[in-house]
């Protein structure tokens, strides 16, 4: 043990306190927002104790958003954010496992062209191509579904690339003791290597989930219609611009509602997220 | 790297791939090609024909002054968000590495902002900072200071950095944490049975054995700055007040969105195209060493 003088025990303390002020005070102030009514937030500066109108405007906000601007219940809302962001994590995991599979345990023609297609396109975030992309998705009439939420930001360099790296390492027996007992590559792939993943695939779907969730530039272009809208996007719609007075206390509860689902599947899946979160940016 | 035991035949991993090629090619090559393409021609007034221009759509770009600002202050804007998200990451990275009692506590927590969305990260600090209403609005006018971010343009900038590197502090907190974790005990004993203080054992020694983290955080920071703070710019000043807060990504999506200058923007896309390439394939060569150094 190093000998440290005391000074150094209760330094560390007070650092790490004040970063977690930091990180909570936004999302504190956020919640007190939540528990008063909006001519309490108007009588600036708000209190920063919390008032007694938490669940009436919660409730207000999943069931009918704010009447002034948006008009969409939030519940529908976050709907929309959980098809988009089990789609997309599920999507991008069902299509990288094979993938990733056929470029590591086969030889076949233009082997390395096909996984270096997939490779840039980690150089082609949506946010570089926004035009052509959603004219594509105009073509396909891919605006306002589901599809065309998702499709476009299925296709995953990241993932692929993670899986055959943990694909070069499954040991060269297994592969052998598969082929004496008559298992073709199908078998092996659906009964060994899938098994295998099983760490990887979680580790994964936390980060690919928390990505689906707060997507924003592309569902902003591809959805038109209030019904289609997800929980990041409507609350840009539920602030008002000038004309209309801001719920703020409405839009704060919706801003914690956007928050709670990606921070529970942190805090439930922190040991695979930490992990994936380190592995895949290798 | 390549595997000495395979399986034989190229029709079973023809069709394994085939999902993954398929989205690639519709919505990344196809797409891609297409801003290329729509990048060297230029529709008339009325949309009736289109010509072939040249780079003439670039030299434009170039020659217009809001583009050219807009550059500006996107450098600006990412090196402000890199150095702001970085430097508390590695300071509370350094501290959570110190402590026994309630290290777990403190990770967790300062991990939640990961979750958290660009653009409800913008939502947040936009009411605390709000001119009329939000409470550090408040406080900073008790304290003397003309606070209105929507008129004021250095306020803005203030703003939008503040939300988008406080997002960020997370990722950087977690990866240096990694880093200072793997660092050997041995090397910082042997420093303070030499009589290092702490201070010195981290300039001396932790510091510089988290250069490749850090070089490779920098870039990282570099990308989100560019690309993902879209939400935190549309949501709290819509690229102003004037054009303020217009970094490139937010100037694509509104000239070739809202301004229907297809031309432009699509050669803006291209130009940023070339940035990502630019700034992945730092970010690999890096790679390349870091695994020189594990």
């Amino acid at each position: 043990m190093m000998v440290t003088a005391r000074r150094s025990v209760w330094v560390p303390h007070a650092i790490l306190i004040a970063g977690l002020a930091l990180v909570l005070f936004p999302v504190y102030v956020a919640l007190i927002a939540s528990t008063h009514n909006l001519a309490d937030i108007l009588a600036a500066p708000m209190s920063l104790a919390p008032g007694r109108l938490l669940f009436s405007n919660f409730a207000e906000a999943m069931s009918a958003g704010t009447a002034k601007t948006s008009g969409q219940p939030v519940v529908a809302m976050m709907l929309n954010s959980l098809v988009m962001a089990l789609v997309i994590a599920g999507g991008k995991i069902a299509i990288s496992l094979p993938s990733a599979y056929a470029v590591v345990f086969f030889r076949f023609p233009l082997r390395k062209l096909c996984f270096w297609a997939i490779f840039v396109t980690l150089m082609l975030p949506v946010e570089v191509r926004i035009i052509p992309t959603y004219k594509i998705a105009a073509d396909l009439s891919l605006i306002d579904r589901y599809a065309g939420l998702t499709l476009p930001l299925v296709a995953s360099a990241t993932a692929t690339l993670l899986f055959r790296q943990f694909f070069l390492t499954i040991p060269d027996e297994l592969v052998e003791a598969a082929k004496i007992d008559g298992a073709g590559p199908w078998r092996f792939f659906i009964d060994t290597v899938i098994p295998l993943s099983r760490t990887n695939i979680a580790a994964l779907f936390v980060i690919l989930f928390i990505f689906g969730w707060n997507q924003y530039l592309w569902p902003l272009l591809v959805t038109n219609t209030p019904s289609m809208t997800t929980i990041v996007i409507g609350i840009r719609q539920m602030i008002g611009n000038g004309d209309t007075q801001t719920e703020w206390h409405i839009v704060m509860a919706t801003a914690l509602l956007a928050i709670l689902p990606p921070v529970m599947v942190v805090l439930l899946m922190q040991r695979w997220f930490v992990r994936g979160l380190v592995e895949s940016e290798k | 790297m390549e595997r000495r035991v395979i399986f034989a035949g190229w029709l079973f991993p023809a069709v394994l791939l085939l999902p993954q090629l398929a989205v690639t090619i519709v919505f990344f090559f196809w797409p891609a090609a297409q801003a290329i393409e729509q990048s060297v021609l230029r529709e008339d007034a009325f949309g009736l024909s289109t010509n072939f221009v040249g780079l003439e759509n670039f030299s434009a770009l170039f020659a217009d002054p809001d583009y050219l600002d807009s550059f500006g202050i996107t450098a600006f804007f990412s090196a402000a968000v890199a150095v702001l998200a970085l430097a508390p990451g590695l300071l509370l990275a350094v501290m959570a590495d110190r402590v026994v009692r309630g290290a777990a506590f403190y990770k967790t927590v300062l991990l939640l902002p990961y979750a958290i969305a660009p653009a409800i990260a913008g939502v947040l600090w936009m009411f605390l900072f709000n001119p009329s209403i939000g409470v550090l609005a408040a406080g900073l006018r008790w304290l003397g200071v003309d606070w209105n971010y929507l008129l004021n343009e250095r306020q803005a900038v203030l703003l939008v950095i503040l939300a988008a590197a406080w997002k960020q502090i997370s990722y950087n907190f977690l990866f240096f944490l990694a880093g200072l974790q793997s660092i050997p005990a041995s090397l910082l004993e042997a420093s303070a049975i030499d009589g290092a203080t702490p201070r010195r054992r981290f300039w001396t020694i932790v510091f510089p054995l988290l250069a490749p983290t850090t070089f490779f955080l920098l870039v990282v920071n570099m990308v989100y700055a560019f690309f993902d703070t879209f939400g935190v710019i549309h949501n709290v000043t819509q690229g102003g007040p004037g054009k303020a807060t217009e970094i490139l990504v937010y100037k694509v999506w509104y000239d070739g969105i809202v301004g229907l200058d297809l031309g432009g923007s699509a050669a803006q896309s291209v130009v940023l195209m070339a940035i990502v390439i630019g700034l992945t394939a730092i970010q690999f060569r890096f790679i390349e060493r870091r695994v020189h150094y594990a």
